[in-house]
C-alpha cells in the first residue's frame, strides 16, 4: 500500500475523513480549502455506474442510490447508461485507469470484465481474505443467483436482485377456447393448449428470437427444459427444443415475426389482446396489471414436465478496481446498504419487480406483495447463463446459439444442420 | 492555402518591426500546426489505432491490461477463410451497387423532371427531401414496421392485391432487398440535389439549339443532358458508393443483419464484432472495418484515373 500517495489523493479531494489526519497535515493539508470537487465538506464523491437510463435523477431509484451515499459519509455521482454501451463504456475506463468506484452489471458482463481484471474480488480489499471479510456474507444470496457473478472459484459481483422468465397468459381467450392454465405440465400438454387457442380462432404464442443476446435469453427456458447443455449445442435434446420453437413459426401457431421481435416488441403483441401466451419477464408485471384483459403467469414447463430453468436476469453490483485503494472503505458500506433484506425489498419494489437474491428478502417481499410467489419460485428455479464456470465462453456460445434459432426459424437451414454448425463455431470461438 | 494567406501578415510586420529572417517559416509553421495537430488526432491517430488494434489480439482482458499479443495477419487470415467472409463481400456488393444504381437512376429522372420548373415544383421537391431530414432511427424504425411480416402496411397493401405474405425482413431470401429498399429511399435526396445542380449548369442554348434542329426530348437527353453531366454523375457516385459502404445503422435497425447472416454486410459484420455481442471483439472488427477502408480507396483510386483519362483525351 501506497501511504503517501494515498494521502496526498485525499487531501486533494478536501477530505481528512479516513485516519489519515496526521499524514495529510504533513502533505499539503492547507490546501484542502480550494479543491476542485463540488463535494465539499459533505464528503468525497463517488462515481456510480447502471444501465438504467429510464430511471432519471428524480427517480425513486436515484434517490436510493443517494441515501446509500449518504450512509456511507460521501456523495454519489450516477451515470446510467444503456446496457450494451455500458460493458463498452466500463472497458474502456478501465483502460484508461479511471472506473467508477461502482458499476451494476448486466450478469453475463461480470464474468467479462472479472476475466479483464477489472473488477475486485472483494479479497483486494485491505485487509480481507475472502468475500465475507468485505462485510457481504456471501452465502446468505441464492446460488443458483450469484454463480453468475463467480469465476473460478473467486466472487466479484453480487445480485442486488433477479428476474426470469415465464409465460404470460391472456385468461380471457383461455376461458373462451377452453384451456385450463393449469393443465400445462409439459411440451405435449401445453402444444395440445395452443391447438385449442388456435382453433378457437385467436393467435396462440408469441416470443423473441431476435438475433441478439434477448433471443438467447428467451430460447434457453426450452434449450435447458429439453435437457439440452449449452457446451453441446448439437445434441439430440437441443434439437428437439428449436424444433418445437419452428414448428410454431412453420405452422402459424407462432408469428414469423419473432425472428426480429424483441422482448418489449413481443410484449407489445400480447398487449393487443390477440395473443393467447407471451414469453416475457418479470419486469412486465406492472404492465400486466394495467392490460385491459385479465392475465396471468404459468412457468414455462420441461420437455417431459417439471419447470424448465430459466435464464436469470438482473443486475450484479460491482467494485471495479481502484488506484486508491482508501475508497474501497466507503464502497464497502455502499454495499452493504444495497444489500440488506429491506434494501433488496427496495429494489425490487422500485424495479417493477426485481425478485430479492436472498432468502430473507424473498420472505419479506413475500408478505408485501404475496402475488409475487409464482415469480419468487421462479428466480429459485433458474440458472445463470454464464453458471456451469462459462463464463466469457458464454457470449460466443450464445451468439452461435441466437444465429442457429435465426437460421431454423427463418427457413435458411433444418434445426439439426443449424445446430450443428453453431456447435462447430461455438467450438472454434471458445478454443475448445 | 495556408502560406498564401500567411504571407502578407508577415510583409507587414517585417515592414514595422526590425526584421528576423527565420520569421516567415516561423509563422507559416504556427499558422499550418493547428491544421497538423487536427489531421494527427482525428485521422492519422484512429487510423494507425485501426491498424494497430487489427494486428494484435485485443481480448477484453488485454484490452483493458494494455498487453495484447501481437498476431500479425491472423485477423485477417480468419476473417479471409471465415464462411462469412463471402457472403458479407456478396451481400455488401449487392447492397451497394443496387443501391446506387437505383438511387441515380431515379434521382437523375427527379432532377431532370424537376428542372422544368413547373408549379409546385419546389414545393415537391422539398417533399423529396424529407429522408434526409429525418433522423436514421426514425425512418429506420418506421421502415421495420412498414415491412413487418404480420402487422406492416406494405404486406396489407399487397394481400389486398392478393398477393400472400411476404417476409420481408424475417426470410433469408427478402432481408436483404428490403433494407437495400429502405437505403435506396435515403438515398435519392442527395441524388436528386446534387444532380439537380448539375443540371443548373447546362447552358439552356444548347437545348434551344438542339430543339431546332429537331431532336426530341429523349435525344435532348441522351445527346446533350447526360454527356454534359458526367463529371458530376461520376461524383455523386462515388459519394455514393462510399456511403453506401459504410452503411450500419439502418441495417442495423431493421434486421440486424440477420435472419443468420442473410444481410450482413462487411460494415454490419464489423459492427457486430465490436458492439452487437455481450464480449467485444475489437480486433477483427477493425480488421474488417481496415478491408472496407481499402475497398473505399480502390473506388477513389479508380475515379480519379477515370477522370485523368477524361481530361487528356
Amino acid at each position: 500500500m501506497n501511504r503517501p500517495s494515498m494521502s496526498t489523493r485525499a487531501a486533494f479531494f478536501g477530505t481528512a475523513v479516513l485516519a489519515l489526519s496526521a499524514l495529510s497535515a504533513c502533505a499539503s493539508a492547507p490546501q484542502g480549502g480550494a479543491t476542485p470537487t463540488a463535494a465539499g465538506s459533505a464528503g468525497k464523491s463517488y462515481t456510480w455506474w447502471d444501465p438504467y437510463p429510464q430511471h432519471d435523477a428524480s427517480s425513486a431509484w436515484a434517490k436510493r442510490v443517494n441515501t446509500c451515499g449518504q450512509q456511507a459519509g460521501v456523495t454519489i455521482e450516477r451515470t446510467a447508461y444503456d446496457t450494451t454501451a455500458l460493458t463498452n463504456q466500463a472497458l474502456l475506463a478501465g483502460q484508461e485507469g479511471n472506473a467508477p468506484d461502482v458499476i451494476l452489471l448486466d450478469n453475463p458482463a461480470v464474468s467479462t470484465l472479472a476475466d479483464a481484471g477489472m473488477l475486485t474480488t472483494m479479497s483486494d480489499v485491505p485487509g480481507s481474505g475472502t468475500m465475507s471479510d468485505f462485510g457481504l456474507d456471501t452465502a446468505r444470496f441464492d446460488k443458483n443467483l450469484i454463480a453468475a457473478g463467480e469465476l473460478d472459484g473467486k466472487t466479484y459481483g453480487i445480485p442486488i436482485g433477479a428476474n426470469t422468465l415465464a409465460l404470460y397468459y391472456n385468461k380471457k381467450i383461455l376461458d373462451d377456447a377452453g384451456v385450463d392454465p393449469a393443465s400445462i405440465k409439459d411440451w405435449a400438454s401445453l402444444n395440445a393448449a395452443l391447438k385449442k387457442v388456435k382453433a378457437a380462432g385467436k393467435k396462440p404464442i408469441t416470443f423473441s428470437a431476435i438475433g441478439t443476446e434477448e433471443g438467447s435469453f428467451q430460447f434457453l427456458p426450452w434449450f435447458w427444459g429439453a435437457g439440452a447443455q449449452l457446451t453441446r449445442l448439437d445434441s439430440p435434446e437441443a434439437v428437439a427444443a428449436l424444433d418445437l420453437w419452428t414448428s410454431w413459426v412453420k405452422d402459424g401457431t407462432a408469428p414469423n415475426s419473432v425472428i426480429s421481435n424483441s422482448q418489449n416488441t413481443t410484449w407489445e403483441e400480447f398487449l393487443t389482446g390477440e395473443f393467447a401466451f407471451a414469453e416475457n419477464g418479470t419486469w412486465q408485471i406492472n404492465s400486466a396489471e394495467k392490460a385491459g384483459f385479465p392475465t396471468g403467469i404459468v412457468q414455462i414447463p420441461g420437455k417431459d414436465g417439471g419447470v424448465a430453468p430459466t435464464p436469470t436476469g438482473g443486475e450484479f453490483i460491482t467494485v471495479p478496481v481502484q488506484k486508491d485503494t482508501g475508497r474501497y472503505s466507503a464502497t464497502k458500506k455502499i454495499l452493504e446498504c444495497m444489500t440488506t433484506p429491506e434494501g433488496l425489498v427496495e429494489t425490487g419494489t422500485t424495479f417493477a419487480y426485481y425478485i430479492p437474491s436472498t432468502a430473507d428478502g424473498r420472505q419479506a417481499i413475500l408478505a408485501k406483495e404475496p402475488d409475487l410467489k409464482p415469480w419468487v419460485e421462479a428466480v429459485q428455479s433458474a440458472k445463470g447463463r454464464t453458471s456451469d464456470n462459462l463464463g466469457t465462453k458464454y457470449p460466443k456460445i450464445s451468439e452461435a446459439m441466437w444465429t442457429a434459432v435465426q437460421k431454423a426459424l427463418s427457413g435458411a437451414a433444418t434445426s439439426a444442420d443449424a445446430l450443428k454448425e453453431a456447435q462447430a463455431q461455438a467450438k472454434q470461438a471458445t478454443g475448445g | 492555402m495556408t502560406s498564401v494567406r500567411t504571407r502578407p501578415a508577415t510583409v507587414r510586420r517585417a515592414a514595422h518591426q526590425a526584421p528576423r529572417r527565420r520569421s516567415p517559416r516561423w509563422t507559416a509553421l504556427a499558422f499550418l500546426t493547428p491544421l497538423v495537430l487536427y489531421l494527427i488526432a482525428f485521422y492519422a491517430y484512429p487510423l494507425y489505432r485501426n491498424i494497430d488494434l487489427s494486428v494484435h489480439d485485443y481480448t477484453p482482458r488485454a484490452f483493458v491490461q494494455g498487453d495484447p499479443e501481437f498476431t500479425g495477419l491472423d485477423n485477417y487470415v480468419n476473417i479471409l477463410s471465415d464462411d462469412t467472409f463471402l457472403r458479407a463481400l456478396s451481400n455488401t456488393a449487392l447492397f451497394t451497387l443496387g443501391s446506387i444504381a437505383v438511387q441515380y437512376a431515379l434521382g437523375l429522372a427527379l432532377a431532370v423532371f424537376f428542372h422544368r420548373h413547373f408549379r409546385l415544383s419546389v414545393a415537391l421537391r422539398a417533399m423529396f427531401l424529407v429522408p434526409w431530414l429525418l433522423p436514421l432511427i426514425v425512418s429506420a424504425s418506421t421502415w421495420s414496421w412498414m415491412l413487418n411480416s404480420e402487422n406492416g402496411i406494405v404486406n396489407a397493401a399487397l394481400q389486398a392485391f392478393g398477393i400472400g405474405q411476404i417476409n420481408w425482413l424475417t426470410s433469408p431470401d427478402t432481408s436483404l432487398l428490403a433494407v437495400t429498399i429502405a437505403n435506396i429511399w435515403l438515398g435519392i435526396p442527395f441524388n436528386l440535389v446534387i444532380l439537380y445542380a448539375g443540371l443548373q449548369t447546362i447552358s439552356a442554348d444548347l437545348y434551344e439549339a438542339a430543339g431546332l434542329d429537331g431532336a426530341n426530348a429523349w435525344q435532348r437527353f441522351w445527346r446533350i443532358t447526360f454527356p454534359l453531366l458526367r463529371p458530376v454523375s461520376a461524383i455523386t457516385l462515388l459519394l455514393g458508393l462510399i456511403y453506401t459502404l459504410k452503411v450500419v445503422d439502418i441495417i442495423w435497425i431493421m434486421t440486424k443483419g440477420g435472419p443468420a447472416d442473410a444481410s450482413t454486410t462487411l460494415a454490419i459484420w464489423s459492427y457486430r464484432e465490436a458492439f452487437g455481442t455481450g464480449q467485444p471483439d475489437f480486433s477483427p472488427a477493425a480488421a474488417v472495418g481496415n478491408l472496407l477502408i481499402l475497398i473505399a480507396f480502390a473506388a477513389g483510386l479508380v475515379h480519379v484515373r477515370l477522370q485523368r483519362r477524361e481530361e487528356r483525351g
